[in-house]
């Protein structure tokens, strides 16, 4: 099972808050 | 490294997970870029649900590594918060599982100051000084705990 990165990150960010759960926020250039 | 099942279901256990790319989300990546000043990539922060950063990892490194490097930021979320007693738990398993890796000194050099935060008790630091004795004698972490003993 692969990673769920998110690209919503300003409501991703809004969960965090609201789950209280720290958020991993990649920066990468690599292909998609 | 991603690709890595312990770094996954690490990841997928204990954080949230988003991504900016420079090319796909140009409007995200500069909105963030410019607020975390990641002037690289890859960078991978750790923030806390304020949106406050507590590690960065920059760079790409071999599995072990950033495996040791997110579990770094998992605890150092738990130190910063003041959850001393988590965040040594966090700091020791570090060193318990990828003994052979960067972070091992790391964490064995806060999973010494974690409690004596919590206890105020300096016998953590004497100890873990007496620790880099025996292993990471040539790191940074050894030096720097070379005071306690």
């Amino acid at each position: 099972m692969p990673i769920t990165f998110r690209s919503d990150v300003d409501q991703v960010l809004k969960d965090a808050k609201t789950q209280q759960k720290p958020v991993l926020l990649d920066f990468n250039a690599a292909p998609m | 490294m991603w690709p890595d099942e312990r770094v996954v279901r690490f990841v997928n256990e204990n954080f949230l997970a988003a991504r900016v790319h420079p090319r796909e989300t140009p409007d995200l990546f500069k909105k963030y870029s410019e607020r975390y000043s990641a002037q690289w990539t890859p960078i991978v922060l750790a923030l806390d649900p304020e949106r406050a950063e507590h590690s960065r990892i920059e760079g790409f490194l071999p599995a072990d590594d950033f495996l040791g490097q997110l579990m770094l930021g998992w605890a150092r979320l738990a130190f910063d918060a003041g959850q001393w007693a988590e965040a040594e738990r966090r700091y020791r398993e570090i060193v318990e599982t990828l003994p052979n890796t960067d972070a091992a000194a790391e964490a064995l050099y806060w999973a010494g100051v974690a409690p004596y935060k919590g206890t105020g008790d300096p016998k953590s630091l004497k100890a873990t000084g007496e620790a880099f004795k025996q292993r990471y004698q040539t790191t940074a972490w050894a030096k720097k705990a070379s005071v306690w003993t």
